[in-house]
């Protein structure tokens, strides 16, 4: 066995599944780093980013839209630039959004309601970095938990997201009404990925779903791939 | 400023607002719910202050792709 790739998980004020998906890294082979939000740079040696589930500054103005200033952004999108993989997970994909890191806007649900129950999401592309180890058109059972989830993009972006096939993932059972049951973008290169349900809750069939390694372990390989080009 | 959900965008919370108020008996139409943000600025004239503002607006206060916003200046 190589290595273990170094992953950070940057954790913000209001961040509650960082533990999670390091515990949930480390479980799949990785070496989880904890990231500081005030930090200017990544840790050393660091291969992958995860920007994980929570509530940054307690989604004041809007979810993500104050933590896209934190020094540790700034260092996530010269690595997102370089190609280096990043998962935003919830809290961490309304960040994307909001950093224009990725396409569209996450909004309260339809229902108004806080959502939390595993859902089945289709896989739509099985060729970026962070879903390689998933094939095209599976079906994923993941758990959500959010109240801002509803993934917004006007027509005609929708329509140019849809032809250059930065949709990935898709609900079979819409838990908050985004357009087009939309539940992961990635960004054109396919390298930064976002997602509303927790691969980071499931990784251990003694919890339940298991489905979530399906996305980890696609960025554990891309790390590790990184990391080997370095050597 | 005032910042609201763009014509055309679902407001659920507006929804949530409009059936509670008929439930009250207010025949009311569509209602949308937005965010005032009041701020104190220091320029040396209106078109400076706006300008600063507009700038706040685009950059966190508003998301151009769900919301508007307007701007109203009072002098000290």
């Amino acid at each position: 066995m190589t290595e273990r790739p170094r992953i950070a998980v940057v954790v913000f004020p209001g961040s509650n599944d960082d533990r999670d998906a390091a515990w949930a890294l480390h479980a799949l082979g990785a070496e989880p780093v904890l990231a500081w939000h005030g930090d200017e740079e990544l840790p050393e040696r660091v291969a992958g980013v995860v920007l994980p589930g929570g509530f940054s500054y307690g989604d004041y103005l809007r979810c993500g839209a104050i933590a896209r200033f934190a020094p540790a952004l700034d260092a996530v999108r010269r690595f997102a630039a370089d190609g280096g993989p990043v998962l935003g997970i919830c809290n961490g994909f309304q960040i994307l959004c909001e950093a224009g890191l990725l396409p569209g806007v996450l909004r309260p649900n339809r229902s108004l309601e806080f959502v939390c129950r595993d859902v089945r999401v289709r896989v739509e592309r099985a060729d970026t970095l962070l879903t390689a180890r998933c094939t095209h058109g599976q079906n994923l059972t993941i758990p959500v938990k959010h109240g801002e989830g509803c993934w917004y993009a006007p027509d005609e972006l929708y329509a140019e997201l849809a032809g250059l096939d930065q949709i990935v993932l898709r609900y079979e059972d819409n838990p908050n009404g985004s357009v087009h049951d939309v539940a992961g973008v990635c960004n054109r290169e396919g390298n930064v990925l976002g997602l509303m349900p927790h691969p980071e809750h499931a990784v251990d069939p003694l919890l339940g779903p298991a489905d979530g390694a399906f996305i980890l372990a696609s960025l554990v390989d891309a790390a590790r791939d990184r990391e080997r080009a370095f050597v | 400023m005032l910042v609201r959900p763009k014509a055309g965008i679902l407001d659920p919370q507006g929804q949530a607002v409009e059936s509670s108020l008929r439930q009250l008996g207010f025949p009311v139409g569509e209602a949308r719910v937005g965010r005032v943000v009041d701020l104190e600025v220091e320029a040396s004239d209106p078109a400076q202050a706006r300008a600063e503002v507009e700038q706040m607006c685009h950059r966190l206060l508003a998301n151009p792709l769900i919301e508007s916003f307007e701007i109203e200046l009072e002098g000290a």
